[in-house]
């Protein structure tokens, strides 16, 4: 145990994502190291993000402004939309350029083990979104693991009697993993042979 | 194949260990509680990723250490392959090939083969089911290593159906809940059921002529050895012919239909791979609760003998021959079984034997011996 102040933030940097213990450690004492103004720079941006940026009220994204650069943007083709995971997903999908629609964020997958039913990801808001009728394609492209799957099949199984096409993004993603692991060319040849997915 | 070299670093009691091994029979003796089943324990871990003795891997690393390694050196149709394994309990294992790291630990699955005997094996017959389901698995998986990806996937997708029967069972017997979601776990369940249960009869099928010439050859009996495998779906199902894939599937998806209130009731899944009973008999008896000690001791080592023999039939894997390790199970037999099991396995490429003292190995298992004391770790012979 340090004294107060540099425990406060090896707490901190631990309750994040990916950081044990040792590593909330190092980077806490990489901080104490470095140049203030680097320092500095670093808290700015935290500031910045937890006060300006938002999610897109309408898919879901991180968003600086109500909605999002993509659901904004004219030029995206407003009849297919991607039903992701989480914001990174987007990310990863963004890098290949195979796709021109729009998206859907869900926020997680189902996990009974968790706790996540549909009703705490954001399927009542795709429902919504739907209602217009402009959208004709959903194209399910959650991870390739047991809980994606089962999201997909529950989607597949809502959204089908809407009389939409409904596809997931073709095998060949690496089995159990996360999509944004997926390297450019697989996830982009995944897009390229989506399926139609009966249920 | 054979393992040319084995060496732990931090594994049970072991600090470091250096264990080079040729191929025949190769005794480890030495006082009890010295460290030999902890070396065949790791020869099992490379073939298995996991330990014939304990569930988990935190007794695996050596007290005060943060993680074990081992490494093996298989010999295979000619070719050298090293294996290494880092076992860190609470995170994913580290595993390399050749020096090369891969994917997941998984991978290394299919490079050595084992076939372990352990005292522990008499729970195979006098045992809960879940033993000699877990023997069939294990089988399925030395086969096929892509069963172990069916096998972990048919676990999660039941603890995931189980964490939804009690949560939502309240709601939805209230008739509030939605059952859309347990729809689709339903699905999700019969569909890896299905596979691992198709894997499974067929695997009683191939398994069953060799059990019974085992069993004849160790027990010296004309006792009939019969085989039934058990679903929760009818005895047709193990009886019969075994049924495709699309039909143990639909009927996995009807039993459940069936017990849905039940298993809401419960809060578990009743129905599917995981509560199925792989019933062993001897003449007109299940073997478990008539069989006599000795006859237990015989069909054990049958069903041994017999997956041994299966691996080293399967002809795809090409040198599938695997390394036979018999811990400890000669101080258990009488005379007469401990001949005959020695006979036959006297001609397998490589077999490893523990034993507290020599005598506890049979004169036709003569080969290398290494002593095992204090830590130490000594080729005598
Ligand atoms: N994680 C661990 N860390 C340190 N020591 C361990 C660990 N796990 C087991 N041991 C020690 O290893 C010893 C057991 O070794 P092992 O089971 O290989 O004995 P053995 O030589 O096979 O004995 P026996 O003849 O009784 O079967 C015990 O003394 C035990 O305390
Ligand atoms: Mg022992
Ligand atoms: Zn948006």
């Amino acid at each position: 145990m340090y004294e107060g102040v540099v425990q406060d933030l090896i707490d901190e940097l631990g309750r994040l994502p990916g950081v044990g213990p040792k590593s909330a450690q190092r980077i806490a004492f990489h901080l104490l190291q470095s140049d203030p103004v680097d320092v500095r720079r670093l808290v700015a941006a935290l500031v910045e993000v937890t006060e300006k940026v938002r999610f897109c009220e309408l898919c879901g994204n991180v968003s600086a402004e109500d909605q999002c650069r993509i659901c904004r943007d004219p030029r995206r083709d407003a009849a297919v939309l991607c039903v992701v995971e989480e914001p990174k997903d987007v990310v990863a999908i963004e890098k290949t350029r195979e796709f021109r629609g729009r998206y859907h964020v869900l926020g997680g997958a189902i996990s009974p083990i968790e706790g996540i039913g549909p009703d705490d990801l954001r399927v009542k808001e795709l429902v919504t979104r739907l209602a217009s009728g402009e959208v004709t394609e959903i194209i399910l492209a959650t991870d390739p693991n047991l809980e994606g799957e089962a999201t997909a099949t529950y989607l597949a199984r809502l959204l089908k009697p809407m009389g939409l096409k409904v596809t997931r993004l073709a095998s060949g993603l690496p089995v159990g993993g996360d999509l944004e692991y997926a390297d450019e060319l697989t996830l982009g040849r995944a897009f390229e042979g989506r399926r139609l997915l009966d249920v | 194949m054979h393992v040319t070299h084995l060496s732990l670093t931090d594994f049970r009691s072991y600090p470091t260990a250096e264990v080079p091994l040729d191929p025949g029979v190769t005794a480890l003796v030495g006082p009890n509680g010295q460290g030999k089943t902890n070396l065949v324990e790791a020869v099992g871990y490379v073939a298995t990723l996991g330990s014939h003795r304990v569930s988990t891997d935190a007794p695996l690393v050596r007290l005060g250490a943060q993680r074990a390694v081992v490494r093996a050196a298989i010999a295979r149709a000619g070719r050298s392959t090293l294996v290494e394994l880092e076992l860190v309990p609470g995170g994913a294992n580290r595993a390399r090939v050749n020096r090369a790291p891969v994917p997941r630990a998984r991978e290394v699955l299919g490079v050595l083969r084992t076939v372990l005997f352990a005292p522990e094996d008499l729970a195979l017959v006098k045992g809960d089911p879940v033993g000699r389901r877990r023997f069939l698995d294990e089988l399925l998986v030395a086969l096929a290593p892509r069963f172990a990806g069916v096998r972990s996937d048919y676990d999660r997708v039941l603890r995931q159906r189980n964490a939804l029967l009690k949560s939502a069972g309240a709601t939805i017997r209230a008739g509030r809940g939605d059952v859309r979601t347990l729809d689709v776990w339903d699905s999700h369940l019969a569909e890896a059921g299905a596979e691992l249960l198709a894997a499974r009869l067929h695997l009683v099928d191939d398994l069953t002529p060799y059990v019974r010439n085992a069993y004849a050859a160790v027990s010296r009996a004309g006792t009939d050895v019969d085989l039934r495998y058990r679903s929760g779906l009818g005895d047709d199902v193990g009886d019969g012919p075994p049924p495709g894939r699309d039909e143990l599937r639909d009927r996995l998806l009807e039993a459940m239909a069936r017990s849905r209130a039940t298993e809401l009731d419960r809060g578990v899944s009743l129905v599917g791979p995981h509560r199925d009973e792989l019933v062993l008999s001897l003449g007109p008896f299940p073997a478990r609760g008539y069989a006599s000690h000795g006859e237990c001791w015989s069909l054990a080592l049958a069903l041994r003998l017999a997956g041994y023999e299966l691996l080293r039939a399967d002809a795809a894997a090409g040198d599938g021959e695997p390394v036979l390790v018999l811990d400890d199970v000669f101080a258990e037999l009488d005379a007469g079984r401990r001949r005959r099991l020695a006979e036959l396995v006297s001609g397998a490429e490589q077999v490893l034997v523990t034993a507290a003292v020599p005598e506890d190995v049979p004169d036709s298992l003569a080969g290398a011996r290494i002593d095992v004391a204090d830590g130490e770790v000594r080729r005598v012979r």
